[in-house]
C-alpha cells in the first residue's frame, strides 16, 4: 500500500485588495510515496512546499484535487493518530514544559494514560533533550525547539511522519542527529517525507525525491537514478605533476593537487587517457565514473521550461 | 463529549494561570476592592453602597479584560504563531478546539471571578463587620457577571477565529461597551425611523445586551431580583454563546491556514 | 461516492448553522420577555447618581454622546409611563436638568420640559418653577434662539396664568434677530386678551407648527380639540341662555336648540358626535374622556381620565 497518494492536489489563492486575481501556489500534483521510504520533497523557498504539506494536513483546503493517506481519506481525523507533523519554524506554548507539551499532545493523540509518561521520556532521551525538566518552552533555543518538535512529532509512534525543514536552526552536530534519527525511523518501518532546500540532506538520505518549483513538479524518482544520468564522464588521477601532451590534445579538463593530478574527460576516451599514461610511464591511482550531483540535476530541472513559460499567473481556475 | 474537548480546556486553563498578566490584573481588582473602602469612608451611610458598587463594577471590567486579552491571547496567538498546526496535525476536529478553548477560558474566568469575589466579600465584611441577608444579592450579581463573562468569551472566539489579535481586542471591547448601552439603543431605535430604525432595532436584538444583565446597582440598593428574570437571563446568555461559538465554529471550518 | 469522512465536515456545519440559527431566535424572543418582566431598571439606575455635575465628570468628555443617551431615556421614560397610565413623572425634571448639563445647546429637551415639565400630572411633572429654571437655563445659552422665550412664555401662559410675566417673555423673545413675527403678535395679544380662546388657540397652533417632536404635537392637537369643545360649549350654553330667556323654559333637546338658533345642523364635536343637553340645560359632550384638557361640558362629578394621544388632527 502506498504511504501517500496525492492525487491532483492544486491550491489557487485569491490575491490583491479590490479585485481579486488568482495566483496558482500549487499546479494539480501527482505523487505517490512508497511505505517505509525517506522521501524528499525538494524546492526553493516559495515553491509550493510547504502549501503542500499543508494540505496534507488538511490546515489549508485545496482548490481541486484528493489525496490519500494510508489508505484513507486525507481528511479522515482518524488517520491523524498514525501520522506527525512537524512544522517549520515551530513554536509552542511559552508556558508548558517540554514534558507537559508532549503529555498534551499525547493525550490528543490519543496515547493512553500509563503509556504516555514512559513514551514522553523516551522520546525526550531519543531527541537528546535531557535535564530540562520544569524549564518552561520559553526559555528554549531554537535549536531545542527544533527537537521538540520532532519529539511531538513521533511521540505517538506514527507510521507516517512528514518534517518540513528538519533541519532548520540546527548546529552540524544536530543536523547529524536528526539524519541518524530518520535513518532509525526508516528501519523501524515508517515512512519519512520531508521537504528542505539543503541538497546534501537530501542526497544522503533520501530513496527518492520530486522537486517543485513555482508550484510545478519538476522532477520525480530515485536518487539513485536521478544522478546517474550518465554525464558521460569520467574522473582519472594519477601520481605526479606531469600532464601529458597527449592528455591535453584529448580535451581533458586537468588539476594538479598536491602530488597528483585529477583530469576529467569523456567515458569514451577512458581508454586513450590510459595508454596516454602508460606511454609516459605514469602511475595511475584511480578512474571514477562521475555522477551528476543532485544540485546539478535540480539546477536543471530548475530551468525555465517551454511548457510553463506564460503559465504562471492567470490562469482560469 | 470527547474526551480531547477536555484536554484542551484543561491546557488552556493551565496556559491562562501560567500567563503574568493574569495575575496583574486579579492584583489591580483587588487593590480596587480595597481603596472603595478607603473611598466609602468619606460618608458614612454609604460605605457598603460605594464597596459592593465599586468593587462589582471592579470584578466586571477586570474581568472582562482578562476574558478579553487572555481569551484572544489564547487563540489569535495558537493560531497566528502556528502551535495549533501541530495541533490539528492529531486526531483533533477543529470544532472540537474552539469548545474546548471557550471552556478552558470559561473555567479560568469562573475560578478568577471566586478569588476577586472574596476580596470583594472581605471589604465588605471589613466596613459592615457582619455579613446580612441582603448580601445574598451580590451573589446573584457575581453570578450575572459570570453569565456576561461567557458571553464575552465566545465572542473573544468568534473574532479570534477570523481576525487579527489586535482587531479582535477591539471588536470584542466595541461590542461589550455598546452591549452595556443596549437598552439606550433599543430607545433609539423606538424614536427613529425608516431605514435607521431598522438598522438600529436589528444592531438592538444583536448586541449583547449586557444592560440586563448589569445588575450592580440593584446588589449595591438591595434591591431583589425575581427568579423569573434571573432564569431567562440565564437562558438569553446561554443561547447568546452557543451562537457566538457556532459562528466561531462556522468560519473555523472554513478557514485556510497560511 | 462520497466516503464517510468527507460529510463530518458538512455535519459540523449543519449543525454549526443550525446551533447558529436556533440560538438567534430564542436570543430574539428572550430579550422580548426580558424586556416585559424587567423592572424599567435602567431609568432608577441612571438616577441613582442625581447630581448633573457629578454625571458630567463621569462622563469623561463624551458629553455629547451621554447627553444624546440621557434624552433618549427621558423621552423613553415619558412614553412608558404615560402609556401606563401614571400619574407621577417624579425622574423627568432631574433628567432633563442631566441632558441639558451635558449639552447645554440641545434645544428639544427645553422644548420637551416646556410641554410636559410645568403642567400638572396626568398630563405631565407638574412642576412649573422647574420648567421655567430650565427654559432661562436654555435661554442664557442660546440667546439667539427665539423659540425658547416662546416656550418660557407658554409656561407662563399655561400653567401660571402670569399674563403679565408672559408678555414681557414674548417681548422679550421678539427682540431676538430673526424671531417669529407672530412673537410680537403674542406680546400683544398676552397683554391685552390673555383670556380669550382665540390667543389660546393661536399658542397651541403655533406649538404644535414650530415643534418636530411627536409627543409635543399631539400634547398640542389634543389642547387644540379640547379648546374646540370649550368654546363650542361656551356658544352653546349662551344659545341655552337666550332661549330661556326668549321662551322662559329650557330646551327640550340639543335638536331644538339647535332649530331655534337657526343651526344649519346639530351642532357636534371636532370627533362628529352631537352635543348633548342635560335636564338641568347644561351642554354636554358625548365622551369627555376623550377630550383631556376641556374645562367646560362634562357632567357634575366628573373626573378626568388620563389623557391619550389621538393622531389625526382635528382642525
Amino acid at each position: 500500500m502506498a504511504a501517500i497518494e496525492i492525487l491532483g492536489l492544486e491550491k489557487t489563492y485569491m490575491v490583491g485588495f479590490w479585485r481579486k486575481r488568482p495566483k496558482r501556489a500549487l499546479q494539480p500534483l501527482h505523487l505517490t510515496v512508497e511505505e517505509g521510504e525517506i522521501f524528499g520533497f525538494l524546492g526553493p523557498n516559495g515553491a509550493g512546499k510547504t502549501t503542500t504539506l499543508k494540505m496534507l494536513m488538511g490546515l489549508v483546503f485545496p482548490t481541486s484535487g484528493t489525496a490519500r493517506i494510508l489508505g484513507h481519506e486525507w481528511t479522515d481525523p482518524e488517520i491523524k493518530a498514525q501520522i506527525g507533523f512537524l512544522p517549520e519554524q515551530p513554536y509552542f506554548y511559552d508556558y508548558l514544559t517540554a514534558h507537559e507539551l508532549l503529555d498534551y499532545y499525547g493525550q490528543l493523540s490519543g496515547v493512553p494514560g500509563k503509556d504516555r509518561k514512559r513514551r514522553v521520556e523516551e522520546v525526550l532521551q531519543r531527541v537528546g533533550l535531557t535535564d530540562i525538566q520544569g524549564v518552561q518552552l520559553r526559555k528554549f533555543s531554537k535549536g531545542m525547539l527544533q527537537r521538540a518538535g520532532i519529539a511531538q512529532a513521533i511521540l505517538h509512534n506514527p507510521k507516517l511522519v512528514f518534517f518540513d525543514e528538519p533541519m532548520s536552526g540546527l548546529d552540524p552536530l544536530g543536523r547529524r542527529e536528526v539524519r541518524d534519527l530518520m535513518e532509525q525511523l526508516k528501519q523501524e518501518g515508517k515512512t519519512v517525507f520531508f521537504s528542505t532546500h539543503i541538497l546534501s540532506d537530501a542526497e544522503a538520505l533520501c530513496d527518492r525525491v520530486a522537486i517543485i518549483y513555482k508550484g510545478e513538479l519538476r522532477g520525480v524518482g530515485a536518487v539513485e537514478d536521478l544522478t546517474s544520468t550518465v554525464q558521460g564522464k569520467v574522473e582519472v588521477v594519477w601520481q605526479g605533476t606531469q600532464i601529458p601532451a597527449s592528455m591535453k590534445a584529448l580535451g581533458a579538463d586537468c588539476h594538479v593537487t598536491g602530488d597528483t593530478v585529477r583530469a576529467v574527460l569523456a567515458e569514451n576516451q577512458q581508454d586513450a587517457a590510459i595508454d596516454a599514461l602508460r606511454r609516459e610511464r605514469i602511475r595511475l591511482i584511480a578512474i571514477t565514473p562521475l555522477r551528476t550531483s543532485l544540485e546539478a540535476y535540480f539546477v536543471e530541472k530548475l530551468q525555465p521550461s517551454q511548457a510553463t513559460a506564460g503559465k504562471t499567473i492567470g490562469t482560469a481556475v | 463529549m470527547s474526551p480531547r474537548i477536555v484536554h484542551i480546556a484543561a491546557n488552556t486553563f493551565r496556559e491562562a494561570v501560567r500567563d503574568r498578566v493574569l495575575y496583574n490584573l486579579i492584583a489591580f481588582a483587588l487593590l480596587l476592592s480595597g481603596a472603595a473602602i478607603f473611598v466609602g469612608q468619606i460618608s458614612i451611610d454609604i460605605e457598603r453602597l460605594v464597596v459592593v458598587d465599586l468593587g462589582l463594577t471592579a470584578v466586571s471590567l477586570f474581568g472582562v479584560v482578562i476574558a478579553i486579552f487572555i481569551g484572544i491571547g489564547l487563540v489569535s496567538k495558537e493560531i497566528e504563531k502556528r502551535t495549533l498546526y501541530t495541533v490539528l496535525s492529531r486526531p483533533v476536529r477543529r470544532w472540537e478546539f474552539i469548545v474546548g478553548k471557550f471552556f478552558g477560558l470559561a473555567g479560568t474566568l469562573v475560578v478568577n471571578t471566586f478569588f476577586m469575589a472574596i476580596g470583594v466579600f472581605g471589604a465588605l465584611f471589613y466596613v459592615a463587620h457582619k455579613f446580612s441577608k441582603p448580601d445574598a444579592l451580590i451573589l446573584v450579581a457575581l453570578y450575572f457577571i459570570v453569565l456576561e463573562f461567557l458571553i464575552i468569551c465566545s465572542l473573544a472566539l468568534l473574532f479570534s477565529s477570523f481576525s487579527s489579535p489586535l482587531l479582535s481586542a477591539v471588536f470584542a471591547f466595541s461590542l461589550f461597551v455598546i452591549g452595556s448601552f443596549a437598552e439606550d439603543l433599543r430607545g433609539f431605535a423606538g424614536l427613529a425611523h425608516g431605514v435607521t430604525r431598522w438598522f438600529a432595532t436589528a444592531a438592538a436584538y444583536l448586541v449583547p445586551n449586557f444592560s440586563a444583565l448589569n445588575v450592580i446597582s440593584a446588589a449595591a440598593h438591595e434591591q431583589p431580583l425575581s427568579s423569573q428574570l434571573i432564569l431567562h437571563n440565564t437562558l438569553y446568555a446561554l443561547f447568546y454563546t452557543a451562537m457566538a461559538l457556532s459562528g466561531a465554529v462556522l468560519i473555523f471550518e472554513r478557514r485556510n491556514l497560511k | 461516492m462520497i466516503p464517510r469522512r468527507m460529510n463530518g465536515r458538512k455535519r459540523t456545519t449543519v449543525t454549526a448553522a443550525g446551533c447558529m440559527a436556533v440560538s438567534l431566535i430564542a436570543c430574539v424572543l428572550l430579550l422580548r420577555h426580558i424586556d416585559e418582566i424587567r423592572p424599567k431598571a435602567t431609568i432608577e439606575d441612571a438616577l441613582y447618581v442625581n447630581s448633573p455635575k457629578m454625571i458630567k465628570r463621569a462622563s469623561v468628555g463624551f458629553d455629547g454622546l451621554m447627553a444624546c443617551i440621557y434624552w433618549t431615556r427621558t423621552v423613553q421614560y415619558f412614553g412608558h409611563r404615560h402609556f401606563d397610565r401614571a400619574h407621577t413623572y417624579n425622574e423627568l425634571a432631574p433628567l432633563l436638568e442631566i441632558t441639558t448639563t451635558l449639552d447645554p445647546y440641545m434645544i428639544p429637551a427645553y422644548e420637551f420640559g416646556a410641554s410636559f415639565l410645568a403642567p400638572k400630572p396626568p398630563g405631565g411633572a407638574g412642576e412649573p418653577a422647574r420648567a421655567i429654571h430650565l427654559m432661562e437655563y436654555g435661554i442664557s445659552y442660546n440667546p439667539d434662539n427665539w423659540h425658547l422665550y416662546y416656550d418660557l412664555g407658554f409656561v407662563y401662559y399655561t400653567e401660571l396664568k402670569d399674563y403679565r410675566k408672559a408678555a414681557e417673555v414674548f417681548e422679550r423673545g421678539s427682540k431676538v434677530p430673526d424671531s417669529h413675527p407672530f412673537m410680537k403678535i403674542m406680546a400683544a395679544q398676552m397683554a391685552m386678551h390673555a383670556g380669550d380662546f382665540a390667543t389660546a388657540r393661536m399658542l397651541w397652533t403655533a406649538t404644535y407648527e414650530s415643534s418636530h417632536e411627536t409627543n409635543i404635537r399631539q400634547n398640542a392637537i389634543e389642547h387644540l380639540r379640547s379648546l374646540r369643545v370649550d368654546e363650542d360649549v361656551t356658544s352653546l350654553q349662551a344659545l341655552v341662555t337666550q332661549f330661556g330667556e326668549r321662551t322662559g323654559r329650557l330646551p327640550a333637546s340639543i335638536s331644538e336648540l339647535a332649530a331655534a338658533a337657526h343651526l344649519r345642523a346639530v351642532p357636534v364635536d371636532p370627533d362628529g358626535n352631537p352635543y348633548q343637553l342635560s335636564a338641568t340645560g347644561q351642554v354636554l359632550v358625548q365622551n369627555p374622556d376623550d377630550f383631556p384638557f376641556i374645562t367646560k361640558g362634562t357632567p357634575p362629578g366628573y373626573k378626568p381620565a388620563p389623557p391619550k394621544f389621538h393622531t389625526k388632527n382635528s382642525d
